[in-house]
C-alpha cells in the first residue's frame, strides 16, 4: 500500500485491474485505492509479471503492506542486496529478490521524497541500483525512478538511452472506467489533516508582490488571436511556468522536508491547486513543469483538472509535487496566502488579475496587475531568498515570449 | 610545350618523412645539429639519418660514443648555450641511461636557474615492440616521460606529424621528447608536397563516431582505426582520438568526445599499471564522470617484459580483436 | 437536417464540464461562471467544445458575450447565421 501523501496511514483496495499472470509495465495502472482524497489509481513502477494478489478487494491495510507479488523482467541477473535484517518489515514490503529469482513483492510507489515517519521506517537502507553516472544524473534531473527501468548497458545497468525510452513506455490509461466517485467528506478530512500538520510543524513566512501584467496579457491576447480555442493559453499557464523556472533557480523553495532534513529536488513538479466544485481541493503534480512549453503545460493542466474532478488522479501525481501553485483565475479576490502542503516547503499564490491605478513613467494610468504571494518554510529559506524568488517571477512575467 | 604538372602529393614513408623534417630544420636554422649513436656514417640504426652526413658534414651530423648520459648532457649544454640540438637515442630503453640528464637537468634547469636558462633541445627516440628485438629494446616508456613537468612529449603517428612536429618542437623554449614507434618507420603513404610544420598542442580526431571513443597514440593508432572499421561492420561507430601530444594532454578534445559518446576505451602500448592510460582514464572520471554510461576500458600491453618469440610478442601487445572486445564491453551485455 | 438546436448543444457541453450541476434550474441571465462555479479552464474547455461541434471561431475578445446562457445563445446564433450567409461587406 503506497503512501499517497504525508498524512496517509492506511488505504482500502477497491479495484484490481490486473490478475495473476498478467504482464505489467512501468506506469500501468494496476489497482484503485480508496483514500481520504478519493479513489486513487495506483501506478506500478516495475515491469514484470503478476505472481500473486496479496490483498483482496475492500480490505483496508496499512501503508507499506505488500499488495501483490511481482516477478521482475530479467530477474535473477543481478541479485539485489538484502535490506538490513534489523528491519524485517522492510524485507517483507520490498522483498529484495534472493538469488534464483524468487518472486518479488512490490510497493507500487516506492519513490524517495515525501516521507511520513511510518513510510520512512519501511524504506530500505539502500537498495543499490545498477545505473551509469550519466543515467543517474539525467534521472535525477528529470525526476525519473531508476528502479523502474530496464537497463541495456554493461551488466544490465541502466544507461542514458534507457531514460529516453522511459516516457514513451508509460502507457496512457485506456478510456474512462466506472469507479467510485469522489468522497468529499473524506477529502475534507484529508485536507484538514494535512493543513493542520502544516500549520503545526511548518514555520511559515509570507511575502507579497504586485506584478504588472500588461505586457503578459498583451502577449497572451496576441498569441491566442492566432490559436483555435483548444490551443489557447491561460494566464494561469504563464504563472505556473514562471514559478517552475524560478523554482529551478531557487532550490531552497523546491523539494521536500523529510523526517529530519530538507532535500532539494532537481526536478520541478508543480502541484496545481484544483478546486473541486462542491467543496474540496487537490494539488496533483504537473511533472517537469519547468521543461514544458506553454502549449504542453496547458494540455497537462487541462488533463489534470479533468481527471482530478472526475476522481481519477494517479498515485505519482499525488506524491511528487515539489512546490505548489494556487491561482484564483479571473474570479475571486486579489490575494491568497496559501498553506504549504507538507512535506513541500513553499506555495505560491496568484490572486485575480485586476485593473489598478499604476505609475508608469511618472504618470498614473490604469494597468492590469496581479498580487503574487509566497508562503515558505522558514526552516529551509529566509525572506531574503523568498523576495528574490518573487522578484524573479515578476521578471519572467515581463518577458512572456521567453516562457 | 605544356608545363610539367606539379605533383600534389608524394609517395613517402614515415622514415623518409622524419629524415625530411631533420633536413628541413638543418637547412632553415644553422644552430640545428643532429647527434647520436651511429647517426652519421652508419645512417642511424633505423636509417632515419641516412645520407645526411654527405649533405651537412660531420660537424652537424655528429656520431656520438656509446654514452647516452654523456651526449645527451652535451646536447643539453649546447641548447643552454644557444644551439638547437636534435639528440637521437636509439630506443627508449637506452634513454634510461640518460634519464638523469633529462629529468634532473633538462626538465629542471629553467626552474633551478630562476628562469635564466632553458634547454631548448629535441630528443628523438624509437619506442615500441613488434620487431622481435626482445625485452631490452621493445618497451614503451613514453608514459613515464609524460609524468615529468618541464618537458613536452610528442608521439607522431602519421606521415604529416612525422614530417611536421620536429620544426614546431625546435621552436619550443624547453625540452621536447619525440617518440617514434618502430613499427611505423616502414609505413608508406601519400604526403602533401608542401607538408611542413604542424601544431603540437591538440589531439586529433582521426575518425568520427557516435557510440564510443577510442583514445590512443603512436603505433596503436592504426590498430584502433582497424578496430573501428571492424566495429562499424557491426553498426558501432567509434570516435578515434590520436593524442599526438602526451604531455600536456589535450583534455578538451578527449572530454568533448567522451561527453558525446559517453564511453571510452584507451589503447596504450605501455603497461597498464601507472600508465598514461591510467592518467587519461582518471581525467575522464574527474572531468566527465556524470556523462559516462559505462566503465572506462583499457587495452594495454601484458604486464611482462616484451617476449622475443613472435607469437608471444604479438600476444603481449594490444591487438585489434582485444580493442573490439573492450569497445563492445562498454556497450552492453550482448 | 438533424442538427440539434444550439441551446441543446450548449447545455450538453455545460453538463460535460460541470456534471454535478442542475442545469434545469439554471438562471438564463446569470453569469455561468458564478452559477456553475466555472473557472477559466472550464470556460476555455466550453469554448473549445463549442468550436469543435459548431465549427465556428470564437475569438477571446468575444468571451464576455458568452458569460450567460442567453448571451451565448444569441452570440452563437449570430455567428452561425453570418457564416451561412454571404458577408454583407464583401
Amino acid at each position: 500500500m503506497p503512501s499517497l501523501g504525508a498524512d496517509m496511514e492506511a488505504g482500502t483496495l477497491v479495484e484490481w485491474l490486473v490478475k495473476p499472470g498478467d504482464q505489467v509495465h512501468r506506469g500501468d495502472v494496476v489497482a484503485v485505492v480508496e483514500t481520504q482524497k478519493g479513489a486513487i489509481e495506483i501506478e506500478i513502477f516495475e515491469s514484470g509479471t503478476v505472481e500473486e494478489i496479496l490483498v483482496p478487494l475492500d480490505e483496508r491495510v496499512p501503508v507499506g503492506t505488500p499488495l501483490a507479488r511481482l516477478r521482475l523482467e530479467g530477474e535473477g541477473a543481478e541479485p539485489a542486496p538484502r535490506p538490513p535484517p534489523s528491519s524485517p518489515e522492510a524485507t517483507a514490503a520490498l522483498g529484495a529478490a534472493p538469488e534464483g529469482g524468487e518472486p518479488k513483492p512490490f510497493l507500487p510507489l516506492a519513490r524517495p521524497g515525501p516521507a511520513a515517519p511510518a513510510e520512512a521506517e519501511l524504506r530500505p537502507a539502500a537498495e543499490r541500483i545498477l545505473a551509469s553516472p550519466a543515467a543517474r544524473r539525467i534521472a535525477s534531473e528529470r525526476g525519473l525512478d531508476l528502479a523502474a527501468l530496464t537497463g541495456s548497458g554493461p551488466g544490465g545497468a541502466v544507461i542514458s538511452p534507457d531514460l529516453d525510452r522511459a516516457p514513451a513506455e508509460e502507457p496512457r490509461v485506456a478510456g474512462p472506467r466506472a469507479r467510485p466517485g469522489l468522497d468529499l467528506d473524506a477529502m475534507r478530512s484529508a485536507i484538514a489533516g494535512a493543513m493542520a500538520r502544516s500549520k503545526r510543524e511548518i514555520p511559515h513566512y509570507y511575502l507579497q508582490h504586485t506584478v504588472d501584467m500588461a505586457t503578459a496579457l498583451d502577449w497572451l491576447a496576441e498569441a491566442n488571436a492566432g490559436r483555435t480555442p483548444e490551443r489557447r493559453l491561460l494566464a494561469g499557464a504563464l504563472f505556473i511556468k514562471a514559478v517552475a523556472l524560478a523554482a529551478r533557480r531557487f532550490p531552497a523553495l523546491n523539494g521536500f522536508f523529510g523526517t529530519k532534513n530538507f532535500e532539494p529536488s532537481r526536478a520541478v513538479h508543480v502541484g496545481v491547486a484544483i478546486a473541486i466544485r462542491g467543496g474540496g481541493l487537490a494539488a496533483p503534480a504537473l511533472h517537469d513543469a519547468d521543461r514544458l512549453s506553454l502549449g504542453e503545460l496547458m494540455d497537462g493542466m487541462r488533463d489534470l483538472v479533468q481527471r482530478t474532478r472526475a476522481g481519477r488522479m494517479r498515485s505519482s501525481e499525488i506524491a511528487d509535487a515539489t512546490i505548489t501553485v494556487s491561482s484564483l483565475g479571473e474570479r475571486g479576490v486579489e490575494a491568497l496566502y496559501g498553506v504549504i502542503y507538507p512535506p513541500q516547503v513553499a506555495i505560491v499564490g496568484f490572486g485575480k488579475i485586476v485593473q489598478r491605478p499604476w505609475v508608469i513613467d511618472g504618470a498614473v494610468g490604469p494597468r492590469p496587475v496581479v498580487t503574487a504571494t509566497l508562503g515558505a518554510d522558514h526552516r529551509v529559506s529566509d525572506g531574503h531568498a523568498g523576495a528574490l524568488f518573487l522578484a524573479h517571477i515578476d521578471k519572467l512575467l515581463q518577458e512572456p515570449e521567453r516562457l | 610545350m605544356p608545363p610539367e604538372p606539379i605533383p600534389q602529393t608524394l609517395e613517402t614513408t614515415y622514415r623518409e618523412a622524419v629524415r625530411e623534417a631533420i633536413r628541413d630544420a638543418m637547412r632553415r636554422d644553422p644552430s640545428v645539429f643532429l647527434m647520436g649513436e651511429d647517426v652519421g656514417r652508419y645512417g642511424g640504426c633505423y636509417a632515419v639519418s641516412k645520407g645526411l652526413i654527405a649533405e651537412f658534414g660531420p660537424e652537424r651530423i655528429r656520431d656520438a660514443p656509446l654514452s647516452e648520459s654523456g651526449f645527451t648532457g652535451a646536447g643539453i649544454g649546447a641548447a643552454m648555450a644557444g644551439m638547437r640540438p636534435i639528440v637521437e637515442l636509439m630506443t627508449v630503453n637506452f634513454s634510461l641511461l640518460a634519464l638523469d640528464q633529462i629529468l634532473n637537468t633538462a626538465a629542471t634547469v629553467r626552474h633551478m636557474s630562476g628562469n635564466q636558462f632553458g634547454a631548448p633541445l629535441v630528443i628523438r627516440m624509437a619506442t615500441g615492440a613488434g620487431r622481435q628485438l626482445a625485452a631490452q629494446h621493445s618497451h614503451s616508456l613514453e608514459g613515464w616521460y609524460a609524468h615529468i613537468p618541464g618537458i613536452r612529449v610528442l608521439a607522431p603517428a602519421t606521415l604529416e606529424d612525422a614530417r611536421g612536429m620536429l620544426w614546431t618542437a625546435l621552436q619550443e623554449p624547453d625540452p621536447v621528447l619525440i617518440f617514434e614507434n618502430v613499427m611505423l618507420y616502414n609505413m608508406a603513404g601519400q604526403l602533401a608536397a608542401g607538408a611542413g610544420a604542424v601544431d603540437i598542442e591538440r589531439a586529433a580526431v582521426r575518425r568520427q563516431g557516435r557510440d564510443l571513443t577510442l583514445i590512443t597514440y603512436g603505433g596503436s593508432l592504426w590498430k584502433a582505426l582497424d578496430a573501428a572499421q571492424a566495429l562499424a561492420a557491426d553498426g558501432i561507430e567509434a570516435d578515434v582520438i590520436d593524442l599526438r601530444t602526451l604531455r600536456p594532454l589535450d583534455d578538451a578534445t578527449i572530454m568533448a568526445s567522451v561527453r558525446r559518446t559517453r564511453r571510452a576505451v584507451i589503447v596504450d602500448e605501455g603497461w597498464r599499471s601507472g600508465s598514461i592510460s591510467a592518467e587519461i582514464g582518471m581525467r575522464i572520471v574527474e572531468q566527465a564522470f556524470w556523462e559516462l554510461d559505462a566503465p572506462v576500458g583499457r587495452v594495454c600491453s601484458a604486464e611482462a617484459p616484451i617476449p622475443y618469440a613472435r607469437h608471444l610478442e604479438m600476444a603481449a601487445l594490444p591487438q585489434v580483436p582485444a580493442i573490439v572486445r573492450a569497445a563492445k564491453a562498454t556497450l552492453g551485455p550482448t | 437536417m438533424s442538427t440539434p438546436p444550439i441551446e441543446t448543444t450548449i447545455l450538453e457541453e455545460l453538463g460535460n464540464i460541470a456534471p454535478e450541476a442542475d442545469l434545469s434550474s439554471l438562471d438564463r441571465r446569470a453569469d455561468l461562471r458564478e452559477a456553475l462555479d466555472i473557472d477559466s479552464m472550464d470556460f476555455l474547455n466550453l469554448v473549445a467544445a463549442l468550436h469543435k461541434r459548431l465549427g465556428i471561431d470564437i475569438p477571446e475578445l468575444d468571451y464576455p458575450q458568452m458569460f450567460t446562457l442567453d448571451g451565448a445563445l444569441a452570440y452563437l446564433g449570430r455567428r452561425i447565421g453570418r457564416q451561412l450567409e454571404p458577408d454583407p461587406r464583401a
